[in-house]
């Protein structure tokens, strides 16, 4: 029963931090069926930011703080910048997108290795997150992991009500049910894409700064994650965030329970076996939106 | 339509086609000129390279060789099929792994072990799934079989379930994550990441003997030829034509009676059979196999070669293999930050601003008749014309 629970904390952890890196995509690919590669590049840009930051500010937890907006706004810059450049050109070749998009993630790297070196570097953690609760059932469960989970859980709120209730969210949903119906309503959704884009990208770098406290922070960190990242949201399916909240934490305990019951490499296969599987049965995702237009 | 007329292909709408893409199935003269090709480039690669470049030079176009096998089956399945698959190098893997574990224990000898197992595993007698690779009648047939039994079940499943586009490459590119990380894991029996190295023997010949390097040289360019002409044949054949129109429109394929997600399968096979036997073939050129030459970034890297030199044409993938891999030696060597840089810029200005590559600005330059619109964007490699030819009757 504990050990069932402790693998139940590990997984919904790994599911948090799986759920914060898919969210960006779960909005972007959703709304333009776009594959940005270059999305694991944006969670390094939040990742450096937070680095930078505690070059000048000394304290941890304030430096932290101050990141999650900066990170936001530097990741979601970027993702504006390479809409502007070169996705609006390829809208019709989503293939062609996802390959330009993994050169521009290339040149990103050799950027970041060009400017902070090859070599991982490592931030420092507020003293309130390195410590442990403990929680009923003998177990004791990481602050840092909680603090990711808290802040997954927030973006999916606070992401899920901004669609619902303001303008530009309802603009988002009526492009992503319908791009031309929306269009002929009067909806500009060249600047909706724009503004999806700076939410999915700046969603980006808030997990680069959540990831900060995992781990160091290294010029490919961005190639280890997107697959996970993608995978979430095609088995979840694209259109809206549901599906990718369910799968980020039913793979993580999935990887979890995986991890505790065989080895890290089999649990991987376990998992896209898994998803293999789950496509038999429902190719278009777990969710799927249900429109008029001819996809 | 497209399937039962039997339509020029994609990069012969016009009526002097490129060398790359010959237009017709049945022209008496296209065939000339790809027999002429073909002679040209046997002449090529079995007169002029071994007689030009040096020991060194040669073993690395032997190394190129290989990858452009590989371009050869993405050429397939992707220009001419549009299944962009991420994951080749699963199969350049499995094809690579089962003539290394051949070697390994050839190279043990009868009874022996390869020498990673007691370091990494603490073996005492040979794992079960190794013991079939010490047959070369097993080892040599798998490896091409096993790739291809792995993108038929893989295809058949996914295909058949209609996951397409960008979900195919995103499915695709995690199954290259995951033999990776299962490699690495299983260090005991496949050496993990260093993967399976210092290869001594071919078959009972010296590998570290130029002139037995030189065989194999010969042995790759052979095959590569072998592989060309296949490719021309399936491209060029009834088959070739319903991929070309499964590509532009899968739906319109399946309302005329065929099943698209078999066309698919063949030609997601076939490259994976491609890419398995480019595998095994480099073991013996390179000496090694590992999960680094395997993984995502190798995969997709295998991916833009093709798409430089012209994904939907013959020749095309071939050359763009062996020239971005020949740049990516000449420049790395010297500037090893540029080469990620250009190699990005590479990605960035072929895919979004030159769909067709190279060979659609060849063919540029020999047809002026081209629509102005088409010879702008680089499309008519890409067989948007038909596509839009296409329309008309129903309009």
């Amino acid at each position: 029963m504990t050990v069932l629970f402790g693998q139940l904390c590990t997984g919904i952890s790994i599911g948090a931090v799986l759920l914060l890196i898919a969210l960006g995509l779960a909005l972007t690919f959703g709304q333009m069926n776009v594959i940005n590669m270059a999305h694991g590049e944006f969670i390094m840009a939040g990742a450096y930011t937070t680095y930078v930051l505690q070059q000048s500010i000394t304290g941890a937890g304030l430096s932290l703080l101050v990141a999650l907006p900066v990170a936001f706004v530097v990741a979601g810059t970027m993702g504006v910048l390479l809409e502007i450049l070169l996705i609006r050109r390829l809208y019709a070749r989503p293939l062609d997108t996802l390959l330009v998009t993994w050169g521009v993630s290339l040149m990103l790297q050799q950027l970041a290795r060009d400017i902070f070196g090859s070599p991982n570097v490592q931030t420092r953690a507020p003293d309130l997150l390195t410590g442990n609760v403990a929680v009923p059932g003998g177990l004791t469960v990481a602050n840092n992991r909680l603090f990711i989970l808290a802040l997954a859980l927030a973006a999916v709120v606070a992401l899920t009500l901004a669609l619902r209730l303001t303008p530009l969210g309802r603009r988002i949903r009526a492009v992503v049910q319908n791009r031309d119906l929306a269009a002929v309503s009067g909806i500009p959704t060249a600047r909706v894409d724009r503004a999806t884009f700076f939410l999915g990208s700046g969603l980006a770098g808030l997990a680069g700064v959540a990831l900060t406290l995992l781990g160091p922070i290294g010029p490919t960190m961005g190639t280890n994650l997107i697959i996970d990242a993608f995978l979430v949201v095609v088995v979840g399916g694209i259109g809206q965030l549901k599906g990718s909240v369910i799968v980020a934490f039913a793979l993580g305990i999935l990887q979890a329970t995986g991890e505790y019951l065989t080895t890290l490499s089999v649990a991987k296969v376990i998992v896209f076996v898994a998803i293999v599987a789950f496509l038999q049965w429902r190719p278009q995702g777990l969710f799927t939106l249900r429109t008029r237009s001819l996809a | 339509m497209t399937a039962v007329t039997p339509a020029p292909p994609s990069t012969a709408s016009a009526p002097a086609p490129a060398d790359s893409a010959p237009p017709s199935r049945s022209g008496g003269r296209s065939r000339l000129r790809a027999a002429v090709g073909f002679a040209f480039g046997a002449a090529l690669l079995f007169a002029v390279a071994p007689l030009a470049l040096s020991d060194f030079r040669l073993a690395l176009l032997a190394k190129y060789l290989c990858v452009a096998m590989v371009a050869v089956g993405i050429g397939i399945a992707w220009g001419r099929g549009g299944m962009l698959t991420l994951g080749q190098g699963v199969f350049f893997g499995l094809g690579g792994y089962a003539m290394a574990m051949h070697l390994k224990l050839a190279d043990a000898g009868p009874g022996g072990m390869p020498d990673f197992m007691q370091l990494y595993g603490q073996l005492d007698e040979l794992p079960v799934w190794w013991r079939p690779f010490a047959s070369p009648w097993f080892a040599l047939p798998a490896t091409v079989l096993l790739p291809m039994a792995f993108a038929f079940g893989l295809g058949s499943l996914v295909f058949r379930r209609r996951v397409r586009g960008a979900y195919f490459a995103i499915l695709s590119q995690a199954l290259a994550a995951a033999l990776v990380i299962l490699l690495i894991g299983q260090q005991g029996t496949t050496g993990g990441t260093n993967g399976l190295t210092d290869i001594q023997g071919f078959f009972g010949y010296d590998l570290d003997d130029p002139v037995n390097q030189r065989t194999v040289y010969f042995i790759i360019a052979g095959v590569l030829l072998a592989l060309l002409a296949l490719a021309r044949q399936l491209i060029h054949s009834r088959y070739g034509e319903l991929l070309v129109a499964v590509r532009d429109s899968e739906e319109r394929v399946r309302f005329l009676g065929y099943d698209p997600a078999s066309v698919k399968l063949v030609a997601y096979v076939v490259a994976a059979g491609m890419a398995g036997l480019a595998g095994a073939l480099f073991v013996p050129a390179v000496g090694i196999i590992s999960p680094a030459l395997i993984g995502i970034v190798p995969s997709i890297e295998f991916v833009i070669g093709v798409a430089v030199g012209g994904r939907a044409t013959l020749l095309g993938p071939v050359l763009g293999a062996v020239a971005v891999a020949w740049a990516r030696t000449a420049l790395s060597e010297r500037f090893p930050g540029t080469w990620t840089y250009l190699q990005g810029l590479l990605f960035v200005v072929v895919v979004a601003f030159l769909p067709g590559g190279l060979a659609a600005l060849w063919a540029l330059a020999r047809r002026r008749d081209v629509g102005e619109e088409q010879s702008r964007r680089g499309w008519s490699a890409l067989g948007r014309r038909r596509a839009e030819r296409a329309e008309v009757p129903t309009a």
